[in-house]
């Protein structure tokens, strides 16, 4: 019978049916951080539980690391002792953990592929929403609550009802300066921000299937700003050749097999979606946020929406998103002030989105008005960056250079807004309050598209300052 | 299993797990004492602008039952949320609709998720705000959410629902009942068995 990759993934991972109706379900990776995992160990340890399969359990530290010198203790008390919790508990429970002084240290989206751990067929949990990245390697991958991350500990496993899955066809070909976070900001205005509930996405068609592992990364990062809680791409060649020497990845004739194997659980030609649609790549243009949830987004060249253009069921909504942005309706998005430029997190802090970003900012100085902050995603993003030359461009042009970490998404260590700052970002969410400040402000774009705003001090099309880069 | 009393409405869409506990209220190994700043930033916010909110309002104090809109609980999978809202004093939620991380992490600490009609939110929700002292009922065995003289219909998961009246939302030892199937699962997969050569 033909059949999805979800299916298949499911089916292996199957270990009974429960009484419920639910499927009990195989964990094959489980990652963990410093955030979710504490209450987790602590309700293991009153009920006298071991890790289950410590061997497939990896840590590390990412969101409440300061990125600006790390030396321990940490000077904030309450980072500090997450820190020292999680040391702890991986002590205690055999867990491997990538830390401070581990060359592998990053964010945990950023190092589970780097590392090879994130491979074809799997089905991986970590205590945290952006674990859909995993998807973009054929993973069926999901975020979970510390009560889940407890049971996976506990049992490597989650009683889990099965997903349907819709197929997204990106279509055509991007024009240059249009990003994998461009396509996916426009499939999450297309299908809003809960029209994923119950769903895997399954991403495909040609522009997918060009792009690189990086963008399948940042396309899959997202699905769960669509509601989708989890997301992916069919492995392929571009799947293998990403693996292939990885540190956790099979070797020598192992990886061949191994590769055999992933091929075949991808979705079968003709097999059967609970939905598709179809989206025109071509018509893509760089993408940016006016409101105050992932789907409220317009091409740079347009205008923001008012109440008056949307359904009624909208109206308060966009009002309410307006009024917090302080935009006007109608207005252009390009042309808005920018105070902070942000690049990094997992999303889009790997090292290709640096290296689009330096494409923008070479030889160019940031706005004086504009704070510009360079987060690699992980140690090794950092380290690769620095061998090309990149920090060099980012440190001339007015960026700090910072040390790896979730940084600004998302406000839990120093990098913060203040008070009603605007800040260009190339971070997944752009909720009241996500960046630090409960009255700060966030634009989500693609990480040139931060550059070319950083640059001009205001929201602008990166694809001008491309072409200028090239004529001259 | 029937939930009783009075009820908080909490109203629009897409209300993200941020908002319900913002994230600086994370930086801690427990989750103690995250009751006192559930949905901060907008309590502070409301009060600035010299406007009560509802977890504010006198009527709110001691209701065991939150009325949300469409998309209650999306974005980060912080399970803080859901706690946050139970310590809170929160039994029950009846909403248009749920973000599936939300469900699960409310579910695993005994909290249903009840989805009913918009236009039936929407009575619900004008009949609390008109008389904030009005008792909703959560009855999961007839999957009914009665307010007066009132009933709407209610659905949850099977699944879930099943688990709410057999008290076993805790699935930690139900998915450990069984580790020898969780072993011989785990044998059986290729990747965990190093992609082992074919038998000869």
């Amino acid at each position: 019978m033909r059949s999805t990759l979800l299916r298949k993934v499911w089916d292996l991972h199957t270990v009974r049916r429960l009484p419920s109706g639910q499927t009990q379900l195989l964990i094959g990776l489980h990652l963990v951080h410093e955030v979710t995992s504490p209450q987790a160990f602590d309700m293991l340890r009153l009920r006298g539980r071991r890790v289950a399969f410590p061997d497939r359990t990896f840590a590390t530290v990412d969101h409440i690391v300061p990125t600006d010198g790390q030396p321990r203790p940490f000077a904030d008390e309450l980072a500090e002792q997450m820190m020292a919790a999680l040391e702890r508990n991986c002590r205690e429970f055999g867990v491997p953990l990538f830390d401070l002084s581990s060359d592998d240290q990053g964010i945990v989206h950023v190092i589970g592929p780097e590392l090879g751990l994130t491979q074809p067929g799997m089905t991986i949990a970590c205590g945290d929403s952006h674990t859909s990245t995993h998807g973009a390697f054929g993973a069926v991958a999901f975020g979970i609550g510390t009560s889940q991350v407890r049971d996976v500990l506990a049992s490597q496993c989650l009683a889990m009802e099965p997903l349907k899955v819709r197929r997204i066809i990106v279509d055509g070909a991007l024009d240059p300066g249009v990003y994998a976070k461009d396509v996916i900001l426009a499939i999450i205005r297309r299908l809003g921000v809960q029209g994923g509930v119950g769903f895997a996405y399954e991403y495909a068609g040609p522009v997918i299937e060009r792009m690189t592992m990086d963008e399948r990364m940042t396309v899959c990062n997202m699905s769960i700003e669509g509601g989708a809680r989890a997301g992916y791409v069919n492995p392929d060649e571009t799947t293998v050749g990403y693996l292939r020497g990885r540190r956790f990845a099979p070797a020598g004739e192992a990886f061949d097999r191994a590769a055999a194997w992933w091929r075949s659980i991808a979705s079968d030609p003709g097999a059967a979606y609970d939905d598709e649609v179809r989206v025109d790549g071509t018509a893509v243009r760089p993408m940016v946020t006016w409101g105050t949830n992932p789907g409220q987004s317009a091409g740079v060249d347009e205008r923001v929406p008012g109440p008056a253009d949307v359904a009624d069921a909208d109206r308060a909504a966009v009002a309410d998103a307006l009024a917090y942005m302080d935009l006007e309706p109608g207005s252009r998005i390009a042309g808005t002030k920018v105070n902070v430029a942000f690049i990094g997190s997992c999303t889009n802090g790997r090292l290709s989105d640096l290296q689009e970003a330096a494409r923008v900012v070479r030889g160019r100085r940031i706005a004086a008005h504009v704070r510009g902050l360079v987060v690699p995603g992980s140690r090794r993003v950092r380290d690769a960056a620095e061998r090309e030359g990149l920090h060099e461009v980012f440190l001339e042009a007015g960026f700090e250079w910072r040390q790896a970490g979730c940084s600004m998404c998302l406000a839990m260590n120093p990098d913060r807004l203040e008070g009603r700052e605007l800040c260009a970002s190339s971070s997944n969410r752009n909720f009241k309050g996500r960046q630090g400040s409960p009255t700060g402000r966030t634009l989500l774009m693609s990480p040139a598209m931060v550059a070319a705003a950083a640059v001009a001090g205001e929201v602008t099309d990166v694809r001008l300052l491309l072409s200028r880069s090239e004529a001259s | 299993m029937t939930i009783t009393g009075r009820a908080v409405v909490l109203r629009g869409d897409d209300v993200d797990t941020d908002r319900i506990m913002p994230a600086r209220f994370l930086r801690a190994v427990s989750f103690d004492g995250l009751e006192a700043h559930v949905f901060e930033d907008d309590r502070r916010a409301a009060a600035a602008a010299g406007a009560s909110h509802p977890f504010d309002a006198p009527a709110g104090g001691g209701a065991r039952v939150l009325l949300v809109n469409r998309n209650f609980g999306c974005g980060s999978s912080r399970e803080h949320a859901p706690q946050a809202l139970a310590r809170w004093g929160v039994q029950a939620i009846v909403g248009e609709s749920f973000a599936e991380i939300f469900f699960s992490n409310a579910t695993a600490l005994g909290v249903p998720c009840a989805c009913a009609r918009p236009e039936d939110v929407r009575e619900m929700m004008a009949i609390v705000e008109r008389d904030p002292g009005a008792l909703v009922a959560v009855d999961l065995e007839r999957m009914a959410i009665r307010i007066a003289d009132r009933e709407y219909v209610g659905t949850l998961p099977a699944a879930a629902r099943q688990a709410f009246l057999a008290g076993t939302w805790d699935a930690t030892a139900l998915l450990t009942a069984e580790f020898d199937a969780v072993r011989a699962a785990a044998a059986r997969l290729p990747y965990i068995a190093g992609f082992p050569p074919p038998r000869a």
